[in-house]
């Protein structure tokens, strides 16, 4: 009873918790960390050192006049935003913070679930999130967002088709779906994906990259352009939901790809006797950095590159990014055909 | 501002461009004197005056002059560096001097080309030897008003389409047309107002 | 401002398969209340129309109605960012008229000005390029650089925008005591970031895809479309008026002056960037041999140069920056006062560089020729 209700209940909060004011942070992460790459402070009178800025935000837009266009179909427009967020949420069903520990004398396992498809149901529920941005260009009734949210959605849909083959590429290696799975085949094998298998975590990233529609690939919500993207006519609390998702996507695409090609929860080198010491910093804490690396470096490529245009970005995801994908892949199965 | 802009009492208005004729040892350049012999009657009077060359030619043969100096080896006068005008009122028979600052740069040299043209009189445009003298142009005939035959595209540039007057004439008021100096900002809301109204009615 | 129906631009009514969109007065990216009109086949630009005139304040004819001294105020406020060039343009023009002459120092300190204001007019447009193709950073570091310029210029005339930091015959005042040391080591820290900017941008492959073959025109048609400055030098057209025709200290300094030979996007990007070296090159030439001497000439006391009229142009940082005058002889304000703007002619040629590029580009393109809308509208 415990078992099956009370304590998936609690990761559940506690995960939903976690990332909700994470990603709200995240907000003031990026504007700290922009801003020291650009020669100042960044957010600083709202607590000490800005840190209390993310809730003066938050507190800014739910007090915010709820404008909606008059013509735009109000169902679909309200819904829209929600469609983008709660696939960001649902994902961390299957993200593994940490192996099997023991809490007040239950084996509990920090993650909320285990499915066996675990990969298949990220790909899939974040392939939803995309339905978010076309129906809020559609439902905005004007045609700037939505010729805006077509040429975001296509950029997306794009750029997932790589992405997806660079994790085929990593289950060939661990032969498992799961995402436990794949953290337990990175400790078999002595080795973190990611030297393994060097193109495919660059494919991953640079598309990750594309699909959260960060820089250098966010020219679908570039102020400078002429149309203020697929989010133009929301504001307040909306908007920020469309906001908050991209953080929350960012902040899965990181999860992920230290599940998947940096070894999870796992310390540096788990095998190594010698370096036992480093247990003692708990396995959730390992992946909680690990990605936040992840986070930071997203954060950096923001403020140092300039922007691809709509034509050389669609250029890159099919003409260099599928076909490198897909010899990686090639390379991958000859190589494990030949080995086993 | 506190204090008013100086209005200089003139003695009388200047009927026209101070021209000095060049002295009579200066050595006329290359470029004048080709363009002299080859386009008949297009040097009606040469000017020399702080080391500046003007011819000045008439209106009738601005456009083959213009093509000569542009195309002829010695000449090359390849950029046209500037097209302006000066408004001369008392001068009735040809109210404004339209001048051409042309520039080669292939010898270096530099002349400038004046051509007199009265109020109402169109003058040929230049766009096809230059095509720098589209704006150019337009800007003259947006402030004075000059006439432009054959240019592409015969708008004002820098006041509204629909402006009434050329402000740079000498007789257009420097505050504007009929605008009354106002001493509160409020009655020109108001006028403003009473315009914008009328206009939607 | 009165709304252009699409019907009255070029006098055609436009095909309804092409969209017709409008880059306001307002926009993040026209750096000043410019107008483009696009019309757009799908994502390819068409035609563009531009409108300007937003920022006319009729600085003609407010000058004939000046006296000669009053119109040097009148002259910063049109190329805002470079306003000590301006001001030197006028200056320059005037003496000519007056046939004055200017005493070596003052030419020396005008020199030094100028090309400080070069600097510190291409650390704006570095920035607000790269700001507009996406480098953000970029855009903050290159402000840093000018407000050290702007810190060197309020030293010297207490202004730090609009300077009025010349008189005719010379200059107002003196440099105070230990500004050369300070501009030599501006000049030292200035090399440092010229290579922070360049490790950005100019290897960046992202920077090259979205300016190689981007608005490419060739010398010949530059010229005959008016361009000037670096525009015209990106090109391939080698003209500099500090070199064909010089001016104030020009003759005496040893420099060289970039051409680029692609004339697209990257090479005036290029060009630029090498600018601000040899900028730097003739600041540490000027300091160093900076000679004693009175810094106005014999001026007479009430300014009223015989009549007459006159064309004298220098090289602003955005082109050729000349001044027509005529003066009457008699009253104590210009008869005709005309400033041929740099920016006027190259935005000119907008409508012609943007043609079959994609939207994207067009924003590339504006920051790319340097527009000051001060300039162009007067």
């Amino acid at each position: 009873m415990i078992e099956q209700f009370v304590i998936p209940t609690l990761k559940i909060l506690i995960v939903l918790n976690a990332t909700l004011v994470g990603v709200s942070y995240m907000t003031l992460l990026e504007r700290k960390v922009i801003a020291w790459a650009q020669s100042r402070l960044g957010p600083m009178r709202v607590g000490p050192s800005g840190v209390l800025q993310p809730i003066a935000d938050a507190v800014k837009l739910l007090l915010k006049e709820d404008i909606t266009p008059t013509k735009a179909d109000r169902w679909v427009f309200t819904a829209a935003p929600v469609i983008s967020m709660v696939p960001a949420l649902i994902v961390y069903a299957v993200i593994p913070f940490g192996p099997v520990v023991r809490l007040f004398g239950r084996d509990v396992s920090l993650y909320i679930t285990d499915i066996n498809v675990g990969l298949l149901y990220i790909v899939s529920v974040a392939s939803v999130g995309v339905y978010g941005i076309i129906l809020a260009g559609y439902a905005s009734n004007s045609k700037f967002p939505l010729l805006a949210s077509l040429r975001a959605s296509a950029q997306l849909i794009s750029y997932e088709v790589a992405v997806t083959l660079t994790l085929v590429s990593v289950i060939l290696m661990s032969g498992t779906l799961s995402m436990v799975g794949i953290v337990n085949a990175q400790y078999n094998a002595h080795v973190w994906f990611a030297f393994v298998q060097p193109v495919a975590f660059v494919i991953f990233f640079i598309g990750s990259l594309a699909e959260t529609n960060r820089a250098p690939f966010d020219l679908p919500e570039a102020e400078q352009e002429l149309t203020g993207g697929f989010h133009t006519e929301y504001s307040g609390m909306r908007f920020a939901l469309f906001f908050l998702a991209e953080y929350a996507n960012i902040i899965v695409v990181s999860s992920v790809a230290t599940t998947l090609f940096f070894g999870g929860w796992l310390r540096p080198f788990p095998h190594v006797a010698a370096l036992h010491f480093l247990d003692l910093i708990p396995s959730w804490t390992w992946f909680l950095l690990k990605s936040f690396v992840f986070l930071y470096i997203f954060i950096w490529v923001r403020a140092t590159l300039p922007r691809y245009r709509y034509d050389q970005l669609m250029r890159l995801g099919w003409k260099v990014l599928i076909p490198l994908a897909i010899a990686n892949l090639v390379l991958t199965g000859i190589v494990k055909v030949m080995l086993l | 501002m506190a204090d008013a802009p100086e209005h200089a009492p003139r003695a009388a208005a200047p009927s026209g461009p101070t021209e000095p004729a060049p002295p009579a040892d200066a050595a006329i350049p290359a470029f004048v004197t080709s363009l002299q012999d080859n386009v008949a009657g297009s040097v009606a009077q040469l000017s020399l005056y702080l080391g500046d060359w003007t011819v000045i030619v008439p209106a009738s043969h601005l456009v083959q002059a213009a093509q000569y100096l542009r195309d002829a080896a010695d000449c090359a006068f390849d950029y046209l560096s500037d097209l302006t005008a000066t408004d001369w009122p008392p001068r009735a028979e040809a109210r404004f001097d339209v001048l051409y600052m042309l520039y080669s740069t292939r010898h270096r040299h530099r002349v400038r080309v004046k051509v007199k043209v009265a109020e109402d009189q169109p003058l040929a445009s230049v766009t096809g030897v230059w095509p720098a003298a589209n704006w150019l142009e337009r800007e003259v005939f947006d402030m004075f008003g000059v006439n432009f035959t054959g240019h592409p595209d015969r708008r004002r540039i820098l006041m509204p389409e629909d402006w009434q007057g050329h402000p740079q004439r000498k007789d257009y008021p420097l505050e504007g047309p009929g605008e009354l100096l106002m001493e509160n900002p409020i009655d020109w809301l108001k006028l403003r107002q009473s315009r914008d109204e009328a206009d939607i009615e | 401002m009165t709304y252009l129906p699409p019907e009255t631009i070029h006098g055609a009514m436009f095909d309804t398969s092409e969209l017709v969109i409008n880059m306001g007065p307002q926009h993040p990216s026209t750096h000043g209340v410019l107008r483009v009109v696009l019309r757009l086949d799908g994502e390819k630009v068409v035609d563009a129309d531009v409108v300007i005139g937003y920022l006319h304040r009729g600085i003609e004819k407010l000058s004939e109605n000046r006296n000669w001294t009053q119109i040097i105020l009148l002259t910063d406020r049109m190329d805002y960012v470079a306003a000590a060039t301006s001001n030197v343009g006028y200056c320059e023009t005037v003496e000519k008229l007056l046939q004055i002459e200017v005493p070596r120092r003052a030419k020396y300190l005008r020199t030094v000005l100028m090309e400080l204001q070069r600097i510190a007019s291409h650390c704006l447009w570095v920035g607000t390029h790269a700001m507009d193709i996406g480098a953000m950073t970029v855009f903050l570091y290159a402000f840093r650089e000018r407000e050290l310029i702007l810190d060197l210029f309020e030293e010297f005339c207490g202004a730090r925008l609009t300077y009025n930091s010349m008189r005719i015959g010379g200059l107002p005042q003196d440099i105070p005591p230990g500004w050369d040391k300070k501009v030599l080591a501006f000049c030292d820290v200035m090399d440092g970031k010229l290579d922070e900017y360049e490790t950005l941008l100019t290897h960046n492959r992202i920077w090259l895809e979205r300016t190689k073959g981007v608005g490419v025109i060739h010398g010949a048609e530059a010229t005959a479309l008016g361009l000037c400055g670096p525009a015209l030098r990106g090109s391939g057209v080698a003209r500099d008026v500090r070199k064909d025709e010089p001016y104030a200290a020009y003759d005496e300094m040893d420099f060289d002056v970039p051409v680029g030979m692609a004339g697209d996007t990257y090479d005036r990007y290029l060009v630029r960037m090498e600018e601000f070296r040899q900028s730097l090159r003739i600041i540490r030439q000027a300091t160093a041999g900076l000679p004693e001497g009175p810094i106005v000439g014999k001026v007479p006391r009430l300014i009223k140069p015989a009549a007459g009229e006159t064309y004298h142009a220098i090289e602003s940082p955005k082109g050729e920056l000349g001044y027509f005058i005529v003066s009457d002889g008699k009253s104590t304000n210009p008869y005709r006062f005309r400033v041929r703007p740099p920016s006027f002619c190259n935005l000119q040629a907008l409508p012609r560089l943007v043609r079959g590029h994609m939207v994207a580009d067009v924003v590339a393109l504006i920051g790319s020729i340097d527009i000051v809308l001060g300039e162009v509208d007067r």
